[in-house]
């Protein structure tokens, strides 16, 4: 079904920028890398982690700095910004497992809070204005990404890249294990899966996914501020989680899709300063009543119906 | 003494006693998150928020009833204990059975709500309260100078910590409270009202977040995003020093204001960071918390 349902999506997902601005369609996408790979921790490990925004943040800064200050071409600025928030995914990992339930969540929201404060007092990452003017540059050196219907293709395969890896992950036996350790932790012990390594290694997965979206959107926006790194960028990929639905594969993208088509209609009208609010709403609304999110009710909907 | 390590001594209680100060509403709020999740297992992440709302209850209240400080101390806590009831009873309930990582999310998603519109309303620059007049002036010590609302910050806090411990460990009330920590089914078959209990004690720990916001009012500026910057650093507490005990949240919260103001003095740079280095430490070495009972 998945199969078939991609067939449809890829050729959207291609044809889409001839009638929606390619930059919004890039940025959905980089959110939908980021919540992607969110989801992969708490629909896939059962881990809730309330500090995202530390390795969103790490991969756009590390990027950008790369890109202002060294020769080097965009994808490899790309996968140095990964590889660092990767690094600071295993040490913050690493901590945060040793941790369970509601603590995980506390830990990890203070490692952001953390990081943020630290970003916040860096020189190279220029405060409140955040690292202006970083350069798209050329892919491998050939192709000029300024232009944003070429930036859209490259933010497109690189999504794709990112959803094929956490797909990957979910259905290996990697994968399967986690899942174990989600619905019976002692369980998982007792079969004599050590359960803090998978922990450990999902983390360290899910925080490098997240710092590519991160790297990529710096580059899609030619900007990385502290909003990335912000505690309320750690409950936005939460919402658009849980509004995509938790624990399927497409919910993310749709919860990403959704929040940012939300944020950007309300930011132009007369609602803009009730976003907070409003979202505060939808959270509340999706705990209270709609926990399986959209993909979730519409799978629910066909398995009743069909 | 002090010139020989090059110590500034009046800076140095200046910086502690504005540590003690951190630490007491630290230890208010952490108090208040222990005790609700002793009881409902849950984290409320609306308990910086319901901070933001006492202080927010005690300037409005000033400004168009003129209630003063002294009633609002008292009628504060109060409202905003009336408002954390109504959350349990009508919201937190009815998810009370599911995971409660999602009681976690549906706190965050009241807390955006309540910092949202208070941003709407009053916008984010802070707004000042007046030091009750009772309380204006300090006391010159010999090694430093002593505003005396700061005093008394200090005192409400420690007298109000000891009779949350007193109350919880040596009386009636607090003793079902503790049984309906260890097992609320066995206490529910005794005949005594869980669910009940369960409200106030939510209502409780919620009201001492709204006393903290009412006391934080004159002293920091009253802004709306006051309650999520501070409730991150009570997380981290909460994480230094598990949850397992009522003297362990309150000492905790004292006692990490006080190295965060010894921080300030010495190195003014990791001042806002010297907490969450400390839940590193703690966790590399003692994962479940100075005062955790889990192995």
């Amino acid at each position: 079904m998945n199969k078939k349902l991609l067939l449809i999506l890829l050729p959207l997902a291609l044809l889409a920028p001839l009638v929606l601005y390619p930059v919004f369609l890039a940025k959905v996408l980089c959110f939908a890398l980021f919540a992607c790979a969110f989801n992969l921790l708490l629909g896939f490990a059962g881990l809730l982690s309330f500090g995202h925004a530390a390795f969103l943040g790490t991969g756009g800064y590390v990027t950008g700095w790369l890109m202002i200050n060294s020769g080097l071409t965009p994808e490899l600025a790309i996968i140095a910004g990964t590889i660092a928030g990767g690094l600071l995914g295993a040490v913050y990992g690493a901590l945060a497992v040793k941790r369970e339930g509601i603590y995980f969540a506390m830990v990890t929201l203070a490692l952001a809070q953390l990081t943020f404060f630290l970003y916040v007092q860096a020189p190279f990452t220029h405060g409140e204005d955040g690292m202006q003017g970083i350069p798209r540059g050329a892919l491998f050196g050939l192709i000029d990404l300024s232009d944003n219907m070429v930036m859209y293709y490259f933010v497109l395969a690189i999504f794709c890249f990112g959803f094929w890896l956490i797909n990957r992950t979910v259905h290996s036996p990697f994968g399967q294990v986690l899942k174990a350790i989600r619905e019976n932790e002692s369980r998982a012990i007792s079969l004599g899966y050590d359960v803090n390594r998978y922990k450990w290694l999902a983390f360290v997965i899910s925080a490098a996914l997240a710092s590519l979206a991160g790297a990529t959107k710096s580059l899609v926006f030619e900007l990385a501020s502290l909003t990335d790194v912000h505690w309320h960028m750690s409950g936005e990929v939460i919402l658009m989680t849980l509004v995509g639905g938790v624990g399927t594969l497409f919910g993310p993208l749709v919860g990403a899709g959704f929040v940012v088509t939300m944020q950007n209609y309300l930011s132009g009208g007369e609602l803009g300063n009730y976003i907070h609010i409003i979202m505060g709403a939808v959270f509340v609304i999706c705990v209270l009543s709609f926990r399986s999110g959209i993909v979730g009710q519409l799978a629910k909907f066909k398995r009743d119906n069909f | 003494m002090a010139s020989l390590f090059d110590i500034n001594l009046f800076a140095l209680f200046g910086q502690l006693l504005i540590g003690l100060i951190n630490g007491s509403f630290y230890a208010l709020l952490s108090l208040g998150l222990a005790i609700i999740f002793g009881l409902l297992k849950i984290i409320n992440f609306a308990q910086g928020a319901m901070y933001m709302l006492g202080a927010f209850a005690a300037l409005l209240g000033m400004q168009y009833l003129g209630i003063n400080y002294w009633f609002a101390l008292i009628l504060v806590p109060l409202a905003v204990g009336l408002v954390g009831i109504l959350m349990e009873r009508f919201l937190i309930r009815r998810i009370a059975n599911e995971d409660h990582l999602y009681s976690l999310l549906l706190t965050f998603g009241l807390a955006l709500m309540l910092q949202g519109i208070f941003t709407h309303l009053f916008g984010s620059s802070g707004l000042s309260y007046p030091i009750p007049d009772a309380l204006k002036g300090g006391t010159k010590l010999p090694f430093m100078y002593l505003p005396n609302y700061r005093a008394w910050i200090i005192l409400v806090s420690v007298v109000v910590c000891i009779g949350t411990w007193w109350m919880i460990e040596k009386t009636k009330l607090g003793a079902y409270l503790r049984a309906g920590t260890e097992n609320p089914q066995l206490l529910q078959a005794f005949g005594i009202n869980v669910p009940l209990i369960v409200t106030l004690t939510f209502g409780f720990g919620v009201a001492l977040a709204g006393l903290a916001g009412v006391m934080a009012a004159p002293v920091y500026s009253v802004s709306p995003d006051m309650g999520s910057n501070i409730l991150i650093v009570v997380f981290a507490i909460v994480v230094i020093g598990g949850m397992g005990s009522i003297g362990g949240a309150i000492l905790t919260g004292l006692g990490m204001g006080v190295i965060e103001g010894l921080t300030k003095y010495f190195y003014p740079e990791a001042s806002t960071t010297v907490i969450f280095l400390v839940m590193v430490i703690v966790l590399l070495f003692k994962p479940a918390g100075l005062f955790g009972k889990e192995a």
